[in-house]
């Protein structure tokens, strides 16, 4: 058993970071992100964490010279929000193309005008193709767990890229919790040394990014994609890996709770799933046959995880705490796309849209609005596909 | 007093392998050739768009002989610094990490990372060659395009101020290390490059590099125009450290305006200022006066 700390989602990140051993962070502060950035400023000048910390002028710069110590050969980590993912958004193609192994913290922020510092998942699915990897935590727990698997399938030569870490604004950043350190001996021993496909270091000759013609070009983009693909099963190692050794796992990819034997699906990521599982835990009381699908990964996408449980269902309801403009919700329309790889029957599949803003959503108003799927699918009704949940 | 020159590689392809991409008399590869007898392999390189991205030439090839780090353009000084913090950290100290960025990735897009960097002081050097334009997307206007000069997007009246003086704004940081250059002082950019390899902590060379394509001159005038713009006075050669200016030998002439050639004979080769008016070119000897009583000032 380790050390257990009470724990905001931030420190959490932070000490996952000292627990990596992180030799180098390039952060620039931005709420609700800052308090990771202060809390390793802390831990590096207290002597507690031996790592170089860059405060850079801008978000641009701070992926930008985590990018270029990763490309040299140290372990990484920067963290940011909203507008400073916006503003990093280049380099996230960047790292990701080069195949660079970094890891980033995003906690999750609505973007403006006008300002807003509550969690909304837009600035997230901006990053959709970037080629990283994308996970969502559920407490804080997870995420301090999280950040360091990351590390180990960010550095797995199947993979060689770079992985982002969400956490929700305030409901976890800057909530407290009781959070379990693993040994820090045992996490390093685990994690090993720093891996990467090429080190640029001045002890051999080699030029990354030179002019590529489209054949190449392409060739690259396959390849980034193949390693994307193979990402899926080292997911899913390493959460059992990481389980086996500090006793935790989160079944990979997703987590479905009350699923073998659901007729109904309902489907989110991020915090807010937690109060999804208490209405459902409701709705299981009241001899509702349904589970909760937490989509712990969303790139590489879960299709196969989601199909395993859906098969059979009658109907999905997804939860988006954000809108593609002009189409769905980005997990239903993946949802959507990713059970129609399996099957052209699809059952009834929802979505609504929620929680947009930071607009807090209760157990109580899942129970309702899911029930509500429920019941007019069962009265032989077809539910809306697409609606907004909007209250004041 | 003559003193031994330092030996400079005279053979291209000692640095740069077939497979460049440069354009006849393109000032790019004549400062390599300096930095390589400076470095040798030991150097990191890392550029942002310009030129340089296409001058060593496409994938899988590389013709220059260091490792570069090609990296998107307003972060070439972001990606130095977490370079040099690795190299650092990992005890590697044999190796230079030097930021090659153009005017644009310099004076325009990457001045914020620019000075971010010098204010972290970190250890590395940051060379900006000036090209004075936008070369590689097709000679727009940049933050340091000349006062009077034609580009693609001044293209009737030319540029109507004056140029950024990034030395100057780099001297404003208190870093340890400013110096100009010039292609056309191989071994004064010899000599500076030395300097501010003993030096620990943030370097700047403004490095200006006469460009044939975008500044419409003769490619076998490179190394002339870069010359003529120290004899008139246009560009001061000059090493700042210990809180001081220090004029290097081959502007120490000009520091007298008698001695200077006439500005007339810089602007004459070059087609971009093929336009210019008698009123433009005395605004610019009234800029060039200014520049040296600044200089005279902080010596
Ligand atoms: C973010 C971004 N904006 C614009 C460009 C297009 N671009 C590439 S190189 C360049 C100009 C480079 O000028 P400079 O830095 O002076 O170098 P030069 O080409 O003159 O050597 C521009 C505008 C880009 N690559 N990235
Ligand atoms: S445009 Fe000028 S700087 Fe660019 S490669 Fe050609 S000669 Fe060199
Ligand atoms: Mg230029």
């Amino acid at each position: 058993m380790g050390e257990k700390l009470v724990l905001t989602g931030n420190y959490a990140v932070a000490y996952a970071a000292k627990l990596a051993r992180v030799d180098i962070v390039a952060a620039y502060p931005i709420t609700p992100q800052t308090t990771i950035v202060e809390k390793i400023a802390e831990l590096i000048e207290s002597g507690e964490m031996d790592a170089i910390m860059i405060n850079v002028e801008s978000e641009h710069s701070a992926l930008a010279a985590t990018f270029g110590a990763a490309v040299a050969g140290a372990r990484v980590l920067t963290a940011t929000s909203s507008h400073g993912l916006m503003y990093m958004h280049e380099y996230l193609h960047w790292t990701s193309r080069a195949r660079i192994p970094v890891v980033l913290a995003l906690v999750t922020r609505t973007l403006a005008p006008g300002w807003n510092i509550w969690s909304s998942h837009d600035d997230f699915y901006g990053q959709r193709d970037t080629g990283w990897i994308l996970s969502f935590a559920l407490d804080n727990q997870e995420v301090l767990d999280t950040t360091i698997q990351a590390f180990k399938i960010s550095e797995d030569p199947r993979v060689y890229l770079p992985v982002l870490v969400a956490l929700d604004a305030f409901i976890l950043s800057h909530t407290s919790m009781p959070v379990e350190l693993p040994d820090e001996k045992q996490v390093a021993e685990w994690l090993g040394p720093r891996r990467q496909g090429y080190v640029v270091d001045g002890r051999e000759l080699l030029a990354i990014g030179n002019l590529t013609w489209p054949e190449d070009t392409e060739e690259m983009v396959m390849d980034l994609w193949r390693a994307m693909e193979e990402s899926y099963n080292v997911i899913k190692e390493v959460d059992r890996e990481y389980g086996k050794l500090f006793g935790r796992s989160y079944g990979g990819l997703i987590q479905c709770i009350n699923c073998s034997d659901a007729k109904y699906l309902a489907v989110a990521m991020g915090a807010w799933s937690g109060d999804l599982m208490e209405a459902v835990n409701m709705l299981r009381e009241e001899g509702y046959s349904i589970g909760v699908l937490r989509v712990r990964f969303y790139r590489p996408f879960p299709h196969r995880d989601i199909w395993e449980y859906a098969r059979g269902v009658k109907g999905l309801i997804v939860y988006d705490r954000a809108i593609s403009f002009g189409a769905w919700g980005q997990l239903y329309t993946d949802t959507v796309a990713g059970l129609y790889q399996y099957t052209t029957k699809l059952p009834i599949i929802s979505n609504v849209i929620a929680g947009v803003g930071g607009v807090n959503v209760t157990a109580e108003e899942f129970y309702e609005l899911t029930k509500n799927f429920i019941e007019k699918i069962e009265g032989g009704e077809e539910p809306p596909r697409i609606t907004w949940y909007h209250r004041r | 007093m003559s003193r031994p020159k330092p030996p400079l590689p005279y053979n291209m392809r000692e640095v740069l392998q077939p497979g460049d991409a440069a354009c006849p008399g393109c000032p790019i590869p004549m400062a390599w050739k300096v930095l390589s007898a400076v470095f040798g392999e030991k150097m990191i390189l890392v550029i942002p768009a310009c030129c340089s991205s296409v001058v060593v030439g496409p994938y899988p090839g590389n013709a220059l002989k260091a490792s570069i780090i090609h990296v998107a353009f307003a972060s070439a000084a972001a990606v130095a610094s977490g370079v040099a913090e690795a190299l650092k950290r990992r005890g590697i100290n044999d190796v230079q990490v030097i930021a090659w960025a153009g005017d644009g990735g310099t004076a325009d897009i990457g001045m914020a990372s620019l000075s971010g960097a010098a204010e972290r002081n970190h250890d590395f050097i940051y060379i900006m060659y000036d090209n004075e334009a936008y070369m590689n997307t097709g000679i727009q206007r940049s933050g340091a395009t000349p006062y009077g000069a034609w580009t693609t997007t001044t293209p009737i009246i030319g540029k109507t101020e004056h140029k950024k003086d990034v030395a100057r704004i780099m001297i404003a940081h208190n870093v340890p290390y400013v110096a100009t250059a010039s292609v056309g002082y191989p071994h004064d950019l010899y000599a500076k490059l030395q300097r501010a390899k003993k030096i620990r902590g943030f370097k700047f060379i403004h490095l200006h590099a006469p460009c044939p394509v975008g500044w419409r001159f003769d490619p076998r005038y490179t190394v002339r125009i870069a010359k003529l713009a120290v004899e008139t006075g246009l560009w001061i050669l000059y090493e700042y450290y210990d809180g001081k200016i220090h004029l290097s030998g081959a502007s120490r002439p000009y520091i007298d305006p008698a001695r200077r050639k006439p500005i007339e004979e810089y602007l004459k080769y070059q087609g971009r200022f093929r336009n210019i008016t008698p009123e433009k070119i005395e605004e610019i000897k009234r800029y060039v006066e200014m520049n040296w009583n600044w200089i005279k000032k902080h010596m």
